[in-house]
């Protein structure tokens, strides 16, 4: 019964509060708080590649690398995720220029391909577990699972996250706040094409020599 | 109140100094897919000698490293860039101890431990 009422006081002095947050906050730190959340990010990677590197040759009788990956099927993938880095760039270009439309407009595009890299590794994977090559058959398969997984859960949060930026900047504009937000969101979406220059460096040429 | 609105002032001359241009987008797209191509031309040619794979596909990796960190994530020596270039360089020092001592380690394990050809045979 109470609980309401406690609740709405609570609210009214988060506010306070928050309000008196916001009056320091210009906001300037924000983009390097984010590059050191992406630099920790890198070594969440980086102890997904130590795995994969001494894994990788752990095939217990299994399909291998060399058996299992199609190079021209990933360099298109490489392609998709490659062209969304630079339409990104162009929507970030679009808001520094602000032209608001451009910039949903950059965004959506980059969605696209963004989709179309996660479509083609979403039936890469499929095609593998139908092949007999899921993750449970051999460390090798379990641990590319789970680096080339994580890398595109990754892009999949990147996708909603593009979602989002699109929507409130229909609504909001180009306010300090969105352009904030879209600036770490590239800051992000760079970050894992460069990512992906590991994976397809390390697991699928690397298996493939 | 004056330090924020100076702070605030700093953060657009930050923003306006290295948000790139079309041509330099264009640039590190361009070094890119030329670079992209290369590593994947490195193995599926069948043109490279087998001992050369590995060092030119890495060569072609860290190149394309760098180049888009250059040209989509501006990351560069000038004095805004000072701070994220040494978070970064201080990541990968982090990145290279886990990645480089986890292979030497495991490979010393498996040479002195078990024969390599039954490293991961399950013991029947």
């Amino acid at each position: 019964m109470s609980s309401p009422a406690v609740s709405a006081t609570h609210g009214a002095l988060d506010d306070v509060t928050h309000g008196g947050h916001e009056h320091h906050d210009d906001g300037s730190k924000t983009l390097l708080g984010f590059w050191i959340y992406l630099m920790s990010d890198c070594l969440i990677f980086s102890g997904l590649f130590a795995t994969f590197a001494v894994l990788g040759n752990s095939t217990a009788g299994g399909p291998t690398a060399k058996e299992l990956f199609e190079l021209p099927y990933v360099l298109g993938e490489t392609m998709l995720l490659l062209i969304s880095s630079v339409t990104f760039g162009m929507a970030m270009l679009s808001m520094h220029a602000g032209k608001k439309g451009g910039v949903v407009a950059w965004l959506a595009v980059t969605f696209l391909f963004g989709a179309g890299f996660i479509g083609m590794e979403v039936y890469e994977f499929a095609k593998l577990v139908h092949e007999g090559a899921g993750p449970s058959t051999s460390a090798f398969l379990s641990s590319y699972f789970t680096l080339v997984g994580t890398h595109g859960l990754h892009v999949t949060c990147g996708l909603i996250w593009l979602v989002v930026m699109m929507d409130q900047i229909r609504r909001f504009g180009l306010t300090d706040a969105t352009q904030r937000r879209l600036s770490c969101l590239s800051l992000f979406w760079h970050f894992l094409d460069i990512v992906w220059i590991c994976v397809f460096t390390f697991v699928y040429l690397r298996g493939a020599i | 109140m004056s330090g924020n609105h100076s702070s605030h002032d700093a953060h657009h001359g930050v923003e306006h100094a290295d948000h790139g241009s079309t041509k330099s987008y264009i640039v590190g797209f361009v070094l890119s897919v030329v670079l992209t191509l290369a590593s994947f031309g490195v193995v599926m040619s069948g043109k490279v000698p087998h001992d050369l794979m590995m060092p030119g596909i890495i060569v072609f990796g860290v190149a394309q490293l760098i180049v888009q960190l250059k040209y989509f994530l501006h990351m560069g020596l000038s004095p805004s860039q000072r701070g994220n270039f040494a978070i970064m360089l201080f990541t990968l020092l982090i990145l290279a101890i886990v990645v480089v001592g986890s292979l030497w380690v495991l490979h010393n394990m498996n040479v002195n431990m078990m024969h390599p050809t039954s490293q991961m045979v399950p013991v029947e």
